[in-house]
């Protein structure tokens, strides 16, 4: 880092020259400035992720390779818990990031409004993204313990009898994507919160002085405005929720049996179980297949924002 | 250098705290002083609490007897993200001098040949057990020495529960079925199953080895060799079948989805389950929470149709083995650890650490005279010629990871038997290319 | 902050809601948080029964003796590695994106386009793990701290260069053009004039950033392997072994692991809708 980041004052000392020769070709952005970001980038992710693009056609035991051709991706095709896994990964990222946009631009609403404990309840909401992962996940496995867990325990005293949050198959994916959403929602608040706060308020006072309700303000003003923070939202939380894994795995370990399985945990256990080419084979579907997703959707999304 | 201050400040920061870390916190521990001129060696073992107690306790007797040489351990998490740390570690050459893992297939799949230092020329190989040794040899070299005594996978039973209802062990699998049908009228789950820890639910599969064994003695052979399946063989789906058969009749107990170990042994001991199909080594752990269940908890092998044939599957002890990596005195010093440890003195060690799992593997060792009925139980079995074999995974080298969640699946009633081990051959399969066997 | 208030002011329904946020705040928030504390503190048996039920005796003395020398004083080993860990990391993240972000949104070139996408797939690419440890095996740089900054560094520049990418976009090129022709370089620019204008983002690169790689698990688990590497996140794998877990001492274990986010948290409160506002809903 140190010999990389000498070059660009050798340039320093040259650019004045140039710039007084009046020279209008002349751009203060030295290219020298991509250096360190590029080295680190290229040798720590460009070559292993192409290295993988390798790997991923070979059987591998770290102990050594056997090139197999595509024999790892028909048996990750095959792989009975990737069916499950493919449509586990689009519901928790669609239902992650619907509640998100939702409930963020809801919360932020009313956060940015004259309410009382504006500041506490800015904190609240906003603390569990600071919190760790794994901790939460902890905690809500315990809290969702069917018998003897304080959710069931709470639902029991208004007669209701609770589910296995993660143990019965129909809600177990459900629930870690709750938690998900409970714990990244803070941040989806904060993005709007900045996007409303961020709205001129001479359109909203105009909109008063029309004599809109606070619900056309809120449809006619906040809305449209508050678009760059619904892409933003969008984008980071959807590829949040088709990567997401650690949640998953401290929660259900893709279980029971295989019913919360998300391609990331189904990588990961082939990972584990010692089949490196293979689960390579399936970091490179996992790519493609958020590519393809994230990709138009965010040239979608951001060239609409151009129109308007 | 004309920047502010505040700019440079930050990139100095940045700088200075990469170099900083080329002298990172390392050890504040006080197990890792070293007097002069002696030997320090690390020991590597799974995090369970059992496991430590009894590696402290080798530690700490070696020790004594040995002042030049001292050990740190160090721990790491079990189940299949310990393997694949092992493999790792040994594929990245940072393996610590000694390290326990387990033996059989698992054994298999860290390249042995490749990776550890054989132990053939050492002189206690001749008091290993010869069921030990055979699932720690790879190419004629013994690789491996025993940590704790044999397992047997079986069904722990409360012996008051059993007694009240006036019900004997049972030998087939009907004779079973019909005492779970009396201790569920008795208002007591019958079946305790706790798919909190998913390992947990393999045991009627795995445990049922025995009979499956004792129906097609060529089981084994043929399905490393791909011949023989779990679905199309009658003998080894009734592992499946059973799963599923507790599910159906509603024997499980109300929380077993979501139970652990630790629930599923406290439902046991204080009788408020009756029958829990699980390996033996718990048993030091259930009696350290709970000492009455030393009496109150018996076991029996997991029943088969036939009750001639019916025997108990055993499972080897974990092995402590020697990473290729180690050299020099910290090899002599691991050398001489392990025979310590293959001593009775060594057994004597375990023993005071906690109850042992079963027999020893290693010859001259006794078990005390007040071990666990349980594991008294195990005796006959073993006494008795052609009552008890080894689990399959120690005599094939083809096991699928994924069993623990498939028979979840067949308790939870999910998947149906025949279709959950259509699911395990094909999962076995990933693994059996993986290690390149002939004929997959 | 108070631009946009689309709740109407007459006060009856003012506090109405305000009672009813504060109320569901407290049972979907607080009641977690406050359930880790309880149980951090109370016996083991008691522990066990996961429940919310006053404790028996307070053990927060015992109990966080117990988990602070557990494993020879792991969680300290632990706390040292993951503050270096997460101080050398954002800090290079900070200054290496600033710096590629700064030129990128400045300097339209034809390599825009492709860098652009080499950015973004860092966002949506999930790292190789296998790959990256034979990478760093063939640097000589697994299982060490620098090796895992490194990894931090790479993993996390994508998302702060969009950041300083869409925050830099703000400052008017009149600025630069004025240092220009006050004789100020590139190097000289950046950070005279530029850098110190980014505060405000650099706060939220900073808060964002020093929680993800304090509060990650996966990265240290397969780069940093060995109890004496341990970051705080694997001491959690202490106290949830397999055969016999310890709530009371996992749950304080959570609870101390989430003081320094917190101290973080009340630093920047205010500052982090601040940058917000200016950087990220651009990206």
């Amino acid at each position: 880092m140190t010999t990389t980041s000498v070059k660009p004052q050798e340039r320093s000392k040259a650019a004045p020259a140039a710039s007084a020769a009046g020279s209008k070709v002349y751009r203060p952005y030295s290219n020298w400035f991509f250096l360190p970001s590029a080295i680190i980038y290229s040798v720590l992710f460009l070559v292993p992720t192409f290295a993988s693009l390798y790997f991923s056609l070979t059987r591998w035991s770290l102990f050594d390779s056997k090139f197999v051709g595509l024999d790892n991706f028909k048996l990750f095709f095959q792989e009975p818990a990737l069916v499950k896994g493919f449509t586990n990964t689009l519901i928790y990222a669609v239902v992650t990031s619907g509640s998100k946009v939702v409930l963020g631009l809801l919360l932020a609403v009313l956060l940015t409004s004259q309410i009382v404990a504006r500041g506490y309840l800015r904190s609240v909401v906003f603390f569990p993204v600071l919190v760790s992962t794994i901790g939460v996940g902890l905690t809500f496995t315990v809290l969702m313990n069917p018998e003897r867990g304080l959710i069931n325990g709470a639902l029991s005293v208004v007669g209701i009898s609770g589910p296995g949050w993660l143990t019965d198959p129909k809600w177990a994916l459900l629930s870690v994507a709750a938690v998900d959403v409970w714990k990244g929602v803070g941040l989806a608040t904060l993005i709007y919160i900045a996007g409303i706060v961020s709205i001129p308020r001479e359109y909203i006072e105009a909109a008063r002085v029309d004599g809109a309700s606070s619900w056309e303000t809120f449809r006619r003003v906040v809305l449209p405005l508050s678009r760059p923070a619904t892409v933003t939202v969008i984008i980071l939380s959807l590829i949040g929720g088709l990567r997401s894994f650690d949640l998953i795995w401290a929660m259900t370990q893709g279980g029971p049996g295989f019913t919360s399985d998300v391609i990331a945990s189904v990588i990961y256990k082939q990972y584990q179980a010692g089949f490196y080419g293979l689960s390579t084979a399936g970091n490179v579907v996992l790519f493609i297949t958020v590519t393809a997703i994230v990709l138009p959707l965010s040239w979608f999304l951001n060239r609409k924002e151009v129109d308007m | 250098m004309r920047f502010r201050p505040g700019a440079s400040g930050l990139a100095l920061l940045a700088v200075s705290s990469l170099v900083l870390t080329a002298c990172s916190a390392g050890s504040l521990g006080s197990s890792s002083d070293s007097s002069g001129g002696s030997v320090q060696i690390t020991y590597l073992i799974g995090n369970q609490d059992q496991d430590l107690k009894n590696a402290q306790q080798l530690v700490k007797d070696f020790t004594a007897k040995n002042a030049g040489i001292s050990i740190k351990i160090e721990t790491r998490p079990a189940g299949t993200e310990g393997d694949n740390i092992v493999k790792t570690r040994l594929s990245t050459g940072d393996m610590p001098e000694v390290f326990n893992y387990n033996t059989g297939s698992l054994f298999q799949a860290i390249a042995p040949q490749k990776n550890l230092v054989s132990l053939s020329d050492q002189p206690y190989v001749g008091n290993l057990d010869d069921n030990f040794k055979n699932t720690v040899t790879a190419d004629n070299q013994v690789y491996g020495v025993p940590v704790g005594g044999f397992m047997g996978g079986a069904v722990l039973y409360n012996i008051p529960i059993y007694k009240r209802l006036g019900l004997t062990p049972p030998k087939t699998w009907a004779e079973f079925m019909a005492n779970s049908a009396k201790i569920k009228a008795a208002g007591i789950p019958p079946v305790i199953q706790t798919y909190g820890e998913t390992w947990t639910a393999q045991l009627f599969v795995l445990g049922d080895f025995h009979n499956v064994a004792a129906t097609e003695p060529d089981f084994a052979d043929k399905y490393t060799k791909n011949q023989a399946k779990y679905a199309t063989s009658p003998a080894a789906l009734k592992g499946f079948e059973h799963t599923e058969a507790v599910h159906d009749a509603g024997y499980e107990n109300k929380d077993f989805a979501s139970a652990k170990l630790p629930d599923g042994l406290k439902m046991l001991a204080t009788g408020k389950g009756a029958q829990y199909p699980i390996l033996s080594g718990v048993v030091a752990n259930m009696i350290a929470t709970y000492p009455d269940a030393g009496k109150n908890v018996g076991l029996f092998a997991l029943p088969g149709d036939d009750a001639s044939k019916n025997g108990l599957t055993v499972w080897t002890p974990g092995a402590n083995y020697i990473p290729k990596t180690a050299t020099g005195a910290k090899l002599d010093a691991a050398k001489k650890f392990l025979a310590f440890i293959a001593s009775p003195d060594g057994c004597k060690s375990q023993t005071t650490a906690g109850a042992p799992t079963g027999p020893y593997a290693v010859k001259g060792c006794a078990l005390p005279a007040d071990v666990p009925q349980a594991i008294k139980d195990m005796q006959p079995y073993l006494d008795k010629p052609g009552a008890s074999s080894l689990a399959l995974e120690f005599v094939s080298p083809v096991k699928g990871p994924s069993l623990s969640q498939i028979t979840v699946e067949v308790g939870s009633g999910i998947r149906k038997a025949k279709d959950g081990a259509v699911r395990y051959d094909e999962d076995v399969k990933k693994q059996a290319q993986q290690l390149g066997l002939a004929g997959w | 902050m108070s631009t946009a208030e689309l709740v109407n002011h007459r006060p009856a329904r003012k506090w109405a809601l305000s009672a009813v946020a504060i109320l569901v705040s407290i049972v979907v928030f607080v009641i977690p948080f406050a359930f880790i504390v309880l149980t951090a503190v109370k016996d083991r048996q008691q522990s066990a029964d996961l429940n919310f039920a006053w404790p028996h005796q307070f053990r927060i003395v015992q109990n966080f003796v117990e988990v602070v020398k557990a494993r020879d004083y792991m969680l300290v080993i632990a706390f040292i590695n993951s503050t270096v860990l997460t101080v050398a990391s954002v800090a290079g993240m900070v200054i290496l994106a600033a710096m590629a972000g700064f030129v990128l949104q400045r300097r339209k070139s034809r390599w825009n386009g492709l860098i652009n996408f080499l950015v973004l797939s860092g966002l949506i690419i999930p790292p190789a793990v296998v790959p990256t440890i034979w990478v760093l095996q063939k640097l000589g740089l697994f299982k060490t701290l620098p090796g895992l900054i490194l990894i931090e560094i790479a993993f996390g520049l994508s998302f702060c260069v969009l950041l300083f990418r869409a925050f830099v976009a703000t400052i008017p090129r009149e600025l630069d053009e004025a240092a220009v022709i006050d004789g100020a370089g590139p190097f000289g620019l950046f950070f005279r004039v530029i850098f110190p204008l980014l505060r405000s983002v650099i706060v939220t690169v900073v808060v964002v950033q020093s929680v993800a790689v304090f509060n990650d698990f996966t990265n240290p688990l397969y780069f940093l392997p060995g109890d004496q590497n341990a970051t705080v996140q694997l001491t959690l794998y202490n106290f949830n072994s397999q055969f016999s877990t310890q709530y009371n001492l996992l749950f304080m274990n959570i609870l101390l692991i989430t003081i320094p986010p917190l101290i973080m948290f009340l630093f920047f409160n205010r500052q982090i809708v601040a940058g917000m506002t200016s950087g990220a809903i651009k990206g």
